[in-house]
């Protein structure tokens, strides 16, 4: 039930947004999280974009757990 | 496909390998941790991933009141689909209410003997249908958790702005934070650490756990749903297990923010109010259920169920169940003394519990022969 997506940001108009997620287009709504812009990632759920997603932490919480347990840890 | 930055190398199988490696290592020969993950996204991704079984033997993931369906109390679920024979109604819902079981029927088959039901994927969809026929009521059930409820808020909010008069929805939230909190105090339930629902942590933030810190001295991880997620957080929950020293970590800093999603939670706060609330399997619960506001009752699908009375006097009678303790009394956890109820509310001519109806029941018994012991009331 509390399933979410993550969808790029394509479009925003007002409290609306096209984004895409697996192919397709989808229209949703923004009002729960204001100054999308295209181009962003956002986390989808019952047709609401929930929040922002931040590729950057995305990167750096890989990167720890690639340094502390991945190939090159050798642990 | 979009490329997903995001979460691509969250499904990274060497990765995913090396953390259940890491995991198998630390838990010691012959002890398994119980860990419990309070979110269905959790249950099916730990199933469908086969975390479960490759932690088998050194973890065991224990399935929490984390599906909101499956947790919403049977009287609910009937009133919800008595809102379907209300007249010039259309009932709209999530596709997995459809089958549940009222004790008279599901909406399914409600809506195959005629009633209006429509499937929609998200409230604003409800909203719409009832600007398009302003002579039609629509009814939208309200079930799921933190994550879900502000974007029910916003609809309201949004039938609001439209100044809808045919648009109600009967809310069945719930918040999570008084349920997991009941589950600590139980002594029946043993546990070692939560993973914490990643999309209700969304909103409320790492902070909205921290309680489990706090007031229970108890570790949680705040955890995505990939299988790297899933797993770089039941590794954490294991090393603090190790150390000793429980904290609420986040291990989703993608999405969850320290204080969460700030509009998201105001948009709960201003149209929800928590009340006592009965969950199915755990009983009720201390403000832990999410209900329309009274300055927005004209968009409370309860006032159109029945009577406002029987509502307010179903509650009741189930809170005075709820604070029945007969289950301790047979289990022998406490005496009939130290039942709240006893001898006051609760007496051989208006028993609410088993205990005190049988003649032979300890309440019974107590109720005649030990009042005068030290015992209260008396």
């Amino acid at each position: 039930m509390c399933l979410a997506m993550p969808a790029l940001v394509r479009k925003v108009d007002g409290d609306q947004a096209e984004v895409e997620m697996g192919g397709n287009v989808w229209q949703v709504k923004t009002g729960l999280v204001p100054n999308l812009k295209p181009g962003d990632y956002v986390l989808l759920h019952a047709g609401f974009a929930l929040e922002k997603i931040d590729p950057e932490q995305a990167e750096e919480t890989l990167r720890l757990l690639e340094e502390a347990y991945g190939e090159a840890a050798n642990s | 496909m979009v490329k997903q930055p995001i979460a691509d190398g969250f499904r990274d199988r060497k990765l995913a390998e090396r953390l259940v490696a890491k995991i198998r290592e630390l838990v010691p020969a012959g002890r398994t941790l119980r860990l419990m993950e309070v979110c269905g996204t959790h249950t099916m991704a730990i199933s469908r991933t086969g975390i479960r079984s490759a932690l088998a033997g050194k973890v065991d993931l224990i399935s929490g009141p984390g599906c909101p369906v499956c947790v919403t109390a049977a009287e609910d679920i009937d009133r919800m689909i008595a809102c379907a024979d209300l007249p010039n109604t259309t009932v709209t819902t999530f596709g997995d209410m459809m089958r549940v079981p009222g004790s008279r029927r599901s909406l399914e088959e409600a809506r195959a003997a005629g009633a209006k039901v429509q499937v929609v994927s998200s409230p604003a969809t409800a909203v719409e249908l009832a600007k398009t026929d302003r002579q039609r009521n629509v009814v939208f059930l309200g079930v799921g958790f933190e994550t879900t409820a502000p974007t029910v808020a916003m609809s309201v909010a949004a039938a609001e702005e439209a100044g809808l008069d045919n648009f109600c929805i009967y809310s069945a939230h719930k918040r999570i934070e008084p349920a997991m909190g009941a589950l600590l105090q139980d002594p029946g339930v043993t546990l070692d650490g939560f993973i914490c629902p990643g999309h209700v942590a969304v909103v409320l933030g790492r902070q909205g756990f921290e309680f489990l810190a706090k007031r229970f001295h108890f570790p949680a991880v705040v955890a995505g749903f990939e299988p790297v997620d899933i797993l770089a957080a039941i590794l954490e929950l294991v090393t603090m297990w190790h150390t000793g020293q429980p904290a609420v970590v986040n291990a989703y800093g993608r999405v969850v923010r320290e204080e969460g999603n700030r509009d998201a939670r105001e948009m709960i706060e201003r149209f929800f109010v928590a009340d006592d609330s009965e969950w199915r399997g755990l009983g009720f619960i201390a403000d832990s259920g999410l209900f329309l506001r009274q300055e927005y009752e004209r968009f409370d699908a309860r006032r159109l169920l029945d009577s406002v009375p029987v509502t307010a006097e179903d509650r009741e009678r189930k809170k005075l169940l709820a604070a029945c303790r007969c289950g301790d009394v047979l289990k022998g956890k406490i005496k009939p003394l130290d039942c709240p109820l006893f001898a006051s509310r609760c007496q051989p001519e208006d028993p609410v519990g088993p205990c005190m109806v049988s003649s032979e029941g300890a309440c019974a018994a107590y109720f005649r022969f030990e009042r005068g012991q030290g015992g209260r009331n008396g």
